[in-house]
């Protein structure tokens, strides 16, 4: 079989492709937002001593951790109309199931991070006079995200890659725009080629990038 | 919410009658039947996916500690292509494009091909952990082993691997849960395993809030079940004197 990528040009990426790369960009960054304030929260309930706020925070986080992001999806797809009584767009519903889930694992990374400061900057700011909700933002939540900063955005690189998964309830993402594209054109071989390749782009210089972050942050702690 | 029915795993696919004892007999096929086989799907798609990308990865993972350049980049690029490409755009690549560059292919089943995707995508990232195993322990051991007069393999075999291996292993338990879950992806070239099972019973009968709820709890017994086996191997490897071992 031979490869032709003629049929390639601007008007293909502006009419089908484009629309798929901002709601996958949109979808990421939202669930990144949401996820890492949710998560966040679920750290601090889990490392609050607390029992009432421990355990459901911990049944949170472990039930979504083992459930595939391909059944949290299409759950939440099923649900959120029940529930609500209304219908829901899959893009919409493709955003709240992504920041409630990645919240799970957004949380065990502030999780770690949260316990990678040492005891004494705790008891400093309780030295000080510092409240329990001083401490944690003023104190150790900028250290947390500081030392995390790495891991969180290895996650969304993770995260970006998995939105391709809005395939189940059929939202228009960046790997929907190149198959309807290869669909209208006949030429799925090469528009699922050249969505590999973007994607690898994306996602190889985000790590780059993440890479060198991480060395700036090591050497100024 | 309306009321569950639990009843409807007991009909019969095409018919619809309902079936005493719930297993089909005879050529029928119920709900139930469909499940279980759906389950062997997943699980087969999972372990040996979990085969390739343990032997696939630890390969890959060892060649990036070895001296040689050429050898570390092989496992770098390699490491980097499989993570950076998400798994349904690799499964989508399997499936659509390799076929139709490499004309033998499209002799095997869809399923082998499913295989080789999750596979190779689950080896990059098991490849990282052997990596960073191999690495993490005391550069002297390995000079130990060649001042002995050990071959670079013999190094390897004797001195590195069973220390680095039984490192790893709690990296692995998360890696081999995550190959059962990342087997739903498969649903997207209709390979007949859970996911697929729940889209499909779940329209055929209307009862999807049942259909969802039996599969997420067979993938929640797969993945607690994989962490068991794991647990268990991890006890019985330990390196006594560790900080981990009793």
């Amino acid at each position: 079989m031979n490869l032709d990528f003629s049929f390639f040009s601007w008007e293909l990426i502006s009419n089908f492709v484009l629309k798929g790369l901002v709601f996958s960009f949109q979808l990421t960054l939202i669930a990144m937002v949401g996820g890492i304030i949710l998560g966040t929260l679920l750290a601090l309930m889990r490392l609050s001593g607390k029992k009432w706020l421990e355990i459901p925070a911990a049944a949170y986080v472990n039930t979504m951790r083992s459930i595939p992001l391909v059944m949290v999806i299409l759950w939440f797809f099923l649900l959120i109309p029940l529930m609500t009584g209304k219908p829901m767009g899959a893009e919409l519903s493709a955003m709240i199931t992504f920041t409630l889930f990645e919240a799970a694992y957004f949380s065990e990374i502030m999780r770690a991070g949260i316990q990678s400061v040492p005891k004494g900057q705790v008891q400093a700011g309780y030295a000080v006079g510092m409240t329990y909700p001083q401490t944690m933002q003023l104190i150790v939540l900028p250290q947390a995200f500081r030392n995390m900063l790495p891991v969180l955005l290895t996650q969304t690189i993770i995260l970006f890659q998995d939105t391709s998964l809005v395939y189940a309830i059929g939202a228009y993402d960046l790997l929907k725009g190149f198959e309807i594209a290869g669909k209208n054109f006949n030429r799925p071989v090469e528009t699922y080629l050249v969505a590999a390749l973007v994607y690898f782009v994306i996602c190889f210089s985000l790590s780059l990038l993440v890479k060198r972050l991480q060395n700036r942050i090591a050497i100024i702690r | 919410m309306a009321t569950w029915d639990w009843q409807v795993f007991c009909k019969e696919t095409v018919t619809g009658e309902q079936i005493a004892g719930c297993f089909g007999k005879g050529g029928d096929v119920t709900y139930l039947d469909w499940l279980i086989s759906a389950w062997g799907w997943t699980l087969s798609v999972a372990l040996l996916a979990l085969v390739v990308a343990l032997a696939v990865g630890a390969l890959m993972g060892i060649l990036r500690t070895t001296p040689d350049k050429r050898l570390v980049f092989i496992g770098n690029a390699w490491t980097e292509l499989f993570r950076n490409i998400p798994l349904l755009v690799q499964i989508f690549l399997w499936y659509h494009v390799l076929p139709a560059i490499f004309k033998p292919l499209q002799a095997f089943p869809s399923f082998v091909l499913v295989v080789f995707a999750l596979g190779f995508f689950t080896s990059a990232r098991i490849s990282e952990q052997v990596r960073a195993g191999i690495q993490s322990l005391p550069k002297g051991q390995r000079y130990a082993g060649l001042a002995m007069g050990l071959t670079l393999p013999q190094t390897y075999r004797y001195v590195l691997l069973p220390m680095a291996f039984r490192i790893v292993i709690p990296p692995l338990t998360s890696e081999s849960m995550n190959i059962i879950k990342n087997s739903s992806v498969a649903f997207a070239v209709s390979i007949a395993e859970l996911t697929m099972f729940a889209l499909q019973a779940g329209e055929e009968t209307s009862r999807n809030v049942e259909m969802y709820l039996a599969v997420t709890a067979l993938y929640f017994v797969s993945a607690f079940a994989i962490n068991r086996v794991m647990l268990f191997v991890e006890g019985r490897v330990r390196v006594p004197g560790m900080i981990g071992s009793k």
